[in-house]
């Protein structure tokens, strides 16, 4: 058993998540849990997600789903008695666990944001051909096509409109200056890492 | 009373005019009230009626006002003559108030009206006016017992007050638990980090002041008389005894840690490194600012768990029932003498609710801030391994059966108990509980009595009647009126402060003792004027006993919730009037009916109760007499009229001073006068009572249980009885109760003892 009710994970959390300072100062007066609209949905509440940091059980917390689930409804936030940022914790842990490499594979939510950061990062602007393809091919080939069908019509009337560019699949349009975007970037993550370090 | 002269008043004003036929009840005064002067006013609680009186008192040699008007409750500072006895007929709240104004009602509130001045004019006739007790007198010095913060406090709130103060305590030094202390819980803002304790600062001031004389190493071994005339003997441990005078007492006797030897399960006893609360105080004060070490080897401590709620909140029955509502701070504040010198140690306090009061949640906070970890769980066991200790528990926020394996010191936050003596009721106790078939009580008593058995010590010695400390109401902590008077205790001019009256924390302790001396002063200056202190205030009357009819039977003795009376050689009762609070339970107890009071005795509620006009069985108009409980009762009947409540024509209402006081006489000359029913409207009674005379209302309801035989032998339905809790709240409740209570008495139909 790894220190358990120490404050070693409390602390890294504390070190390296955003906003991971306010877990402390959680309570455990369940609002969050009992405002939460996913509440049934998930495996944690925020509370037992606090109470699982103080307890010291950092694999657990680290590859659960729960932070994943949240939709940033604030309701949490605004309920919260002790004014913990919850909304912005979930996301600090998530994003954490994804740093780390030990999200759960295969979430929704943790797939959407990475197809969407990573289609973002590489052009600057987001190609929404792209991406939704990356949706609808997620699972496998012919469950593609599938959702292609499916979204035959909101495709074909989003190029009527001219929504949408064909074209874009092989020339996709972006900012003018892409090396110093990503260069802006590459900066970017050296201060957050410099913040909050992974390890 | 020769020269005796009663005057009846009868006011138009607040619509009495419109709605009765004043001149009528004029009528009734002077002829069947008997009143040599009656008098209509249009207003007559406005000056000029107000001298309209006084010019009678003055010049027409009135001694006896009956005044026909509000509520006795309502202008009671214009009707407040100190110089006559004043009756007061509640037309206002009583009648018009409570009947609805059309034709069909018009003959029953004249009715009520007309009952009304007939009893105010009988009451007037039988009282006296008091006259206070010439030779009263009071020493102006305090007692302290305890000489804890709580104590100290006391002593120097009365000496800034200017009065002198009587300092006794038992140990060698001032300060009790708290001058055991390494430091104590926050009491200033930011409330961010244990604080130094205010005992050498307090003491140092008791030291140097001229006011307050202390005995250390002392108890009081002997305690008589009554406020302002208290002896106490002081014993001294080197074996002086001193008398000193007192007004008043103050109990601040504190309290004493549970003990942990009750806890095997929880590790004490079996690893150096389970403490209790107090241990750890001893370790932290012995570290003297450096690290605190392991007890078993003086290793490096790492880990140290709290154990909330140990031995407390218990109810398996074997241990302490209740919260002592100060522990949670205390190991908040103990975890910070880790966390404060190395945050690198981790603190766990292991709650099931954690209880915070007075500025305590800022305290938390601070806690938390400091990385002291807090988890909701039960601990079920902790298991001594070397050095180290392992503490099971249950996580009631992620159930999960889980441990702390490595804790190098758990801390047993145990709780208070009251060190409140010798519990002079706990056969009586015992003895209801057994008739109400538990009899853990009865062994629990009969076993403290056995031979050889550690028997409690007093704390007080009172030479009282009663027992020779203040009653206790549960788990030993000394009986006040919780909501109205919570530091009064059973005994008039004792106050107890601090733990000893309920579990609190220095702060809450320190503000008790501040109000507590309060109390005492004005115990002190009551007696010095001869008059009641709470919550008859001021009254001047006491009992007065007709010794010749006494059987000695000693009702009054025993049942005086106050234990004012004492006996003699020849165990006829001996009335301390300053203990007194005027309840009139001792009148309400009296088979032989020789105790009254000057303005309140078995004739003057008898006489009014005769005076009502019962009509005979054939008129349909039964007659129900209310006798109501003046503290809270009276006040619901008067509000529910306030907010025009309408009840039952039928009823008479007699407001007395508890019903304790009910003497069953009254309830004897009710139905034997024709009266169809009794209502008897007084205060929950039970441990969450709400009697301002505490036993009253309960006393009351013991001896109405026992009336059931009275009325078969007068061939009466048991119904025509009846008791009632009321609170003041009840505005709407009581309305309902009388009127419920008259269906009934319809369903029964008329009593037949009309017209004999």
């Amino acid at each position: 058993m790894s220190e358990n009710y120490s404050n070693s994970f409390l602390r890294e959390v504390e070190e390296r998540v955003e906003e991971g300072h306010w877990v402390k100062m959680c309570m455990q007066c369940g609002v969050c849990a009992g405002s939460c609209p996913f509440g049934p949905h998930w495996a944690h509440p925020p509370q037992e997600i606090f109470m699982m940091i103080r307890a010291g059980k950092r694999e657990e917390v680290l590859t659960s789903d729960s932070m994943w689930m949240c939709t940033s409804c604030y309701n949490c936030v605004v309920r919260c008695p002790r004014k913990l940022p919850i909304t912005h914790i979930m996301h600090g842990l998530a994003n954490y666990a994804h740093r780390l490499g030990i999200a759960p594979k295969g979430q929704p939510t943790e797939h959407f944001a990475t197809l969407f950061w990573n289609n973002l990062a590489e052009t600057g602007r987001v190609n929404e051909l792209k991406l939704s393809l990356g949706i609808y091919f997620r699972d496998g080939f012919s469950q593609g096509i599938k959702n292609a069908m499916a979204m035959q019509s909101v495709g074909l009337g989003m190029l009527k409109a001219k929504r949408l560019n064909p074209f874009e699949l092989f020339a996709p349009h972006g900012v003018k200056d892409k090396s110093g975007f990503h260069a802006m970037l590459k900066k970017a993550r050296e201060i957050e890492d410099r913040r909050k370090p992974i390890a | 009373m020769a020269d005796q002269k009663v005057a009846a008043y009868i006011c138009q004003g607040c619509g009495l005019g419109d709605r009765l036929d004043t001149a009528a009840l004029a009528g009734v005064a002077k002829k069947e009230g008997k009143a040599a002067l009656v008098k209509e006013h249009e207003f007559l609680c406005n000056a000029d009626g107000v001298k309209m009186i006084r010019d009678d008192i003055a010049n027409e040699g009135v001694t006896h006002v009956m005044i026909g008007a509000c509520s006795r409750r309502a202008k009671t500072e214009a009707f407040g003559f100190t110089d006559v006895a004043v009756a007061r007929a509640n037309l206002r709240e009583g009648v018009i108030w409570t009947q609805p104004d059309n034709d069909e009602s018009r003959e029953t509130t004249q009715e009520m009206a007309e009952d009304y001045i007939r009893m105010g004019c009988a009451e007037a006739k039988k009282m006296m006016l008091p006259m206070g007790n010439p030779a009263a007198a009071t020493e102006r010095r305090l007692l302290v017992v305890g000489g804890g913060v709580s104590g100290m406090t006391a002593a120097l709130e009365a000496s800034r007050a200017g009065y002198q103060v009587v300092l006794v305590e038992k140990s060698g030094q001032l300060g009790g638990w708290a001058g055991k202390l390494h430091k104590r819980t926050p009491a200033k803002s930011p409330f961010q980090s244990p604080q130094d304790t205010p005992v050498a600062e307090m003491a140092a001031a008791i030291e140097a002041d001229a006011n307050i004389k202390v005995y250390l190493n002392a108890i009081t071994s002997k305690i008589q008389g009554a406020p302002g005339r208290f002896e106490a003997e002081i014993s001294v441990e080197s074996g002086v005894t001193v008398t000193e005078k007192a007004g008043a007492i103050v109990q601040a006797t504190g309290f004493s840690l549970y003990d942990a030897n009750n806890l095997p399960e929880l590790g004490y006893g079996k690893s150096a490194n389970v403490v209790d609360q107090a241990g750890l105080e001893t370790l932290a004060t012995a570290a003297k600012g450096s690290p605190i070490k392991r007890p078993s080897d003086g290793g490096e401590v790492r880990k140290v768990v709290f154990v909330q709620c140990a031995g407390q909140r218990d109810d398996s029955g074997k241990h302490l029932a209740y919260c002592s509502g100060s522990c949670c701070s205390t190991s908040v504040k103990q975890a910070m003498y880790f966390k404060d010198a190395n945050p690198d140690i981790d603190t766990v306090v292991i709650y099931t609710d954690l209880r915070m009061p007075g500025n305590g949640e800022d305290f938390y906070r601070s806690g938390q801030d400091k990385g002291v970890i807090f988890t909701k769980g039960k601990v079920s066991s902790v298991e001594a391994a070397g050095n180290q200790c392992k503490v099971n528990f249950h996580d009631l926020i992620l159930n999960d059966q889980t441990a702390i394996a490595n804790a190098d010191l758990v801390v047993l936050a145990t709780g208070q108990v009251p060190n409140s003596g010798v519990d002079i009721d706990s056969k009586l106790k015992a003895e209801i509980a057994a008739a109400a078939g538990d009899n853990s009580l009865l062994e629990a008593y009969n076993a403290s009595q056995a031979e050889g058995s550690v028997k409690p010590v007093s704390m007080l010695n009172l030479n009282y009647r009663q027992g020779p400390d203040v009653p206790q109401l549960k788990y030993g902590f000394t009986d006040s009126h919780f909501i109205c008077f919570p530091y009064e205790t059973r005994r008039t001019g004792i106050y107890s402060a601090g733990p000893v009256r309920r579990p609190m924390d220095m702060a809450q302790a320190m503000e008790d003792a501040t109000g507590a001396t309060m109390k005492a002063i004005q115990a002190i200056e009551n007696a010095g004027l001869g008059r009641a202190a709470h919550p008859r205030s001021g009254d001047l009357s006491y009992p007065i006993f007709r010794k010749e009819g006494c059987t000695q039977c000693k009702r009054c003795t025993v049942e005086c919730p106050f234990g004012a009376i004492d006996e003699d050689e020849q165990r006829f009762p001996v009335f301390n009037e300053s203990r007194c609070r005027r309840c009139g339970t001792c009148m309400g107890a009296c088979p032989v009916r020789v105790i009254s009071f000057e303005n309140y005795s078995v004739d003057t509620v008898g006489s009014q109760l005769k005076a009502v006009d019962v009509p005979d069985e054939f008129s349909e108009k039964p007659r129900v007499l209310i006798l109501a409980c003046e503290n809270d009762a009276y006040p619901a009947l008067d509000m529910a009229a306030m907010n025009r409540n309408v009840y039952s024509a039928f009823v008479r209402v007699i407001p007395v001073r508890c019903l304790g006081s009910v003497n069953t006489i009254w309830i004897n000359d009710a139905l034997s006068n024709g009266y169809d029913g009794v209502m008897m409207l007084g205060c929950k009674h039970g441990d969450d009572y709400q009697c301002h005379f505490v036993k009253g209302s309960e006393l009351a309801g013991i001896r109405m249980s026992k009336i059931g035989d009275t009325l078969k032998q007068m061939g009466l339905e048991e119904e025509r009885v009846a008791t009632f809790e009321v609170a003041i709240t009840d505005i709407e409740r009581v309305p309902q109760l009388i009127n419920d209570y008259m269906a009934k008495i319809q369903e029964i139909g008329m009593s037949p003892m009309k017209g004999f």
